[in-house]
């Protein structure tokens, strides 16, 4: 459907097309702008395909420069910018305006330097994020925030949102690889964030820039760290009969003091579904299984091999098989991390939610999440990063039904509250961008939501980057404040049926 | 033990009433540190305590005031620990404190800075506003990242109430080795060691021996250990608290004292005086009379920034100056916290 924006969020201009295209055909070749009805098609929504948006205009500048004059001419017009890097974003954070210019940087897509001493790679932002650990894989080294879309999202993406993946666990976030950033600001002005060193002076903006979803500056030059490959790998396969054990022995697994290279979990509803898909081995009458891998040096991670299969035995897994060759590693994993696909063929569409929570709210959460499910007629499948508890709540529905998406929005938008209560948040690592923007103003009051507001000032004073996207205007929480109570009171109303 | 934030906001609404200048004041250790302080003078160590902490989730939430050897009490009473190896130069220091000074001790390069391991915190702004940022859990992207930005303000963005920090469990064990390794050998030596997949936690050198510290099951770290070779350091626990709370022999000493920060493998820098190399070569400190323009100008061109420690013949440049365009994002920052320039004014930067 077309995204509509609220009012308080729009940023208008008088601006005509045709004549904004010949000043930007002034610093762009001709190729790099975009304005046919039919090319701009393709850039209408980015991985959360639900909302739609043809946006007004694409640039596709190849160059910081020609970056820094794009931005000067839409600041000098008040047009509003959006930036993207290869639209997998799940939260519509690229979802464009109609009024506004598609910022793309997949043309910026070229390694600039590893620094191998150094360990760390200096790259463009419209670089694909497993490129930079296949460039630097022969120093021995990689980039180690791993999401699921790696072979498809961009780093400055990645920074962007604060991406996380399997491996985070052990390596850290995005936030925690980043060394230093350039951006361009809305007035186009290049700045220098963080530096070469491990810190840098003055406040630490890096931190806020990553995660700030395009609302802050222009990523257009990333600096990260590279992390020395380990020499050795173990994986580990555990099935348990109930989520509740599971959950127990994950938190006995974060507190032996062993940290996993990652450690995921399944429920049934995704075990059967990956199965079923891949076929990788899975006990599909298992209540969850865990998935946990260690790696370093070969002697240390023999050593924790072994913790980590006593204290799963401790939790009473009912089945326990170790990985130590890399394609028996490869067939377990796939089944994770065809997860989403392998829903994708039991449902015609899915609707992936990113809540955290603490980690020993796990079951009483899922229970919610489970009755939550049956209330809404929507079955819901889970795989999560337990380790740190990330869950990502699969809603399976069908579009085509009349009535179904607003169904399966409804109980993710029930599923986020959950979330909260139990003193987590709305996202992990998927962002705010339009589809959480709601949820925005049950998790912060509104003086913290105007603080936000300040803070976007400080980089953009006239709030032209990415509007309406991942901090609610006050307006807007107003407006959801009603009418989430008018829903809290439909529902007990449905519930006596 | 106690919670103050009302009383603080009342006292922050009078100072913005009044326009008056406010100087935050934890455990007093690091007044030596940053900028002369200026204004009134608020203690803010009395809002302390922990208020809670499950070991089984790896997080602790506790009152800015609370002392970190405190923390580290009840830490270790579950075999954990806080993961940045916090400097404190003195018995009171607290974790507000440490989190504004936003300094990490020895086992940053190996598991991350302060700013690393905050999850949330709840602050006063200079509108008097209580406001919390982040929460508890280890991943959060609702909202900017407004936690980890007090790592490093000086208390210039508010005044911390609570913060929730990731910790860690204890490695099993640990031990440090060293090895004597000449002055021109030693960044080829770190550099080489760090490319492997190695569990170290510590490795520093003193101007003439390499130490390392590695951390896990026992049997790896002698393992690895005999691979790379070198002596074991007895009471080495010890000698780490001396490199990370300065009472190591090296830090005693009246010459002005740099604390530099540049790429690990950089070749040494061409500054007159006395260097030790921390974080395998990425954190080094310099007892040097050079002039502090020379500093900042030789680092910055390395890509690097330079802080004057301590007894410094003045406290007007502290820290790296930071080009225009960046020092005015940073104003505005300031701004958008405390419009009227109340907090710790001047403590990091005459600009603000
Ligand atoms: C199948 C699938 C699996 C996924 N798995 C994971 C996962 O495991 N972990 C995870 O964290 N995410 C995951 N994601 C989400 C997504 O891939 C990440 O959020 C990714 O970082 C987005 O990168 P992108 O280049 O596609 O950015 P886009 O979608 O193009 O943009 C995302 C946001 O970043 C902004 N932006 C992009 N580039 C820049 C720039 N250069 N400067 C400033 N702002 C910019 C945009 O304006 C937008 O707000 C998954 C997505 C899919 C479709």
């Amino acid at each position: 459907m077309t995204y509509r924006l609220h009012e308080s969020e729009r940023k208008s201009h008088a601006v005509n097309r045709s004549e904004f295209i010949r000043h930007l055909a002034q610093v762009l070749p001709a190729e790099s702008i975009i304005s046919q009805q039919e090319a701009l098609k393709p850039y209408e929504c980015d991985g959360l395909s639900a909302y739609q948006q043809v946006p007004w205009l694409v640039v596709l500048p190849d160059s910081i420069e020609q970056i820094q004059s794009i931005m000067e001419l839409c600041y000098a017009n008040n047009i509003p910018v959006v930036a993207r890097g290869a639209g997998t974003g799940l939260s519509g954070g690229a979802l464009p305006l109609e009024n506004g210019v598609l910022l793309s940087l997949a043309r910026l897509n070229r390694i600039l330097e590893i620094d191998a001493v150094n360990r760390t790679a200096c790259v463009q932002p419209g670089v694909r994020n497993a490129s930079i650990s296949q460039q630097s894989s022969r120093y021995g080294l990689f980039y180690a925030p791993d999401p699921s879309s790696q072979i498809a999202c961009t780093i400055g993406g990645n920074v962007a949102e604060n991406s996380g993946g399997v491996h985070c666990l052990k390596y850290g976030l995005t936030v925690h690889n980043v060394l230093k950033l350039k951006i361009v600001t809305m007035q186009g002005q290049l700045v220098i964030i963080g530096g070469n060193a491990l810190d840098s002076a003055g406040f630490d903006l890096l931190a806020v820039m990553t995660g700030s979803e395009g609302m802050l500056g222009i990523v257009v030059e990333v600096t990260v760290k590279l992390t020395p490959k380990p020499d050795s790998v173990c994986l580990i396969q555990a099935a348990f009969d109930s989520i509740q054990q599971a959950s127990e022995a994950v938190a006995a697994i974060m507190a032996s003091g062993v940290t996993p290279a990652g450690l995921e979990m399944m429920d049934n509803a995704s075990i059967r579904a990956a199965e079923q898909f891949v076929h990788a081995g899975y006990p599909v009458d298992a209540e969850a299984i865990l998935l946990c891998e260690l790696d370093g040096h070969s002697s240390a991670v023999v050593e924790e091999t072994g913790r980590i299969q006593s204290i799963l035995k401790q939790f009473k897994a009912s089945q326990v098989v170790k990985a130590d060759d890399s394609e028996q590693q490869q067939k377990i994993w796939s089944g994770r991390k065809a997860a989403f696909p392998a829903i994708g063929q039991i449902s015609p569409d899915y609707y992936c939610m990113d809540g955290t929570i603490p980690r020993h709210q796990l079951s009483t959460v899922l229970e919610q999440i489970q009755q939550l499910s049956e209330h809404y007629g929507l079955a819901v499948a889970n795989v999560f990063h337990a380790g740190d508890g990330n869950l990502h709540p699969l809603i399976l529905y069908d579009a085509n039904q009349s009535g179904e998406l607003e169904r399966a929005e409804q109980l993710g938008s029930d599923i986020l509250m959950c979330c909260i209560e139990s003193g987590g948040t709305i996202t992990g690592e998927h962002g705010v961008g339009v589809e959480k923007i709601n949820a925005m103003c049950a998790q912060f009051s509104d003086s913290e939501i105007q603080q936000f507001h300040r803070v976007k000032s400080a980089f953009d004073p006239d709030g032209l980057l990415n509007p309406g996207k991942a901090i609610p205007t006050l307006n807007r929480c107003a407006e959801f404040g009603a009418m989430h109570s008018h829903q809290a009171r439909t529902h007990t109303e449905l519930e006596r049926f | 033990m106690a919670d103050l934030s009302t009383q603080f906001q009342e006292l922050i609404r009078d100072a913005v009433d009044t326009d008056s200048r406010i100087n935050f004041i934890g455990g007093g250790s690091k007044a030596f540190y940053g900028r002369e302080p200026q204004g009134e003078s608020i203690d803010v160590a009395a809002n302390s305590g922990i208020i809670d902490y499950l070991p089984t989730e790896l997080v602790i939430t506790v009152r800015g005031g609370t002392q970190i050897s405190e923390i580290q009490t009840v830490l270790d009473e579950h075999n954990q620990m806080l993961g940045f190896e916090p400097p404190c130069l003195n018995e009171q220091s607290t974790i507000a404190g440490v989190i504004a000074v936003g300094l990490s001790g020895s086992r940053r390069p190996f598991s991350g800075a302060v700013r690393d391991y905050i999850l949330g915190c709840k602050i006063i702004n200079g509108y008097a506003e209580i406001l919390s940022f982040g929460g508890t859990t280890m991943k959060n992207v609702a909202g900017y990242d407004l936690s980890r930005l007090m790592a490093g303000s000086m208390g210039t963005l508010g005044l911390m109430l609570e913060m929730s920090l990731k910790v860690i469990p204890r490695p099993e064990q640990e031990a440090t080795w060293f090895i004597e390794v000449a002055t021109d050998q030693v960044i080829a030596t770190m550099a080489d060691l760090l490319a492997k997949s190695i569990p170290f936690s510590g490795m520093f050198y003193d101007g003439r021996r390499l130490f390392y510290r590695l951390s896990g099951a026992d049997d790896a770290i002698n393992q690895i250990a005999e691979s790379i070779g070198g002596e074991q350091l007895v009471d080495h626990e010890l000698f780490w608290e001396g490199v990370n709370h300065h009472t190591h022999d090296y830090f005693q000493d009246e010459t002005p004292l740099w604390r530099i920060s540049v790429p690990p493998a950089t070749q040494p820098v061409s500054l007159a005086g006395q260097f030790a190399y921390d974080w395998g070569g990425a954190l080094r400190w310099l007892k040097s009379e050079e002039v502090d323009s020379q500093v900042f100008q030789v680092i910055g061109d390395i890509g690097g920034h330079a802080t004057l420690f301590r007894h410094g013949q003045h406290r007007d440049a502290v820290f790296q100056p930071l080009p225009e365009h960046l020092m005015q994002i940073q104003r505005r920052l300031k701004h958008a916290f405390d419009p009227k320039g109340l907090f710790n004014p001047g403590r990091l930067y005459p600009e603000f």
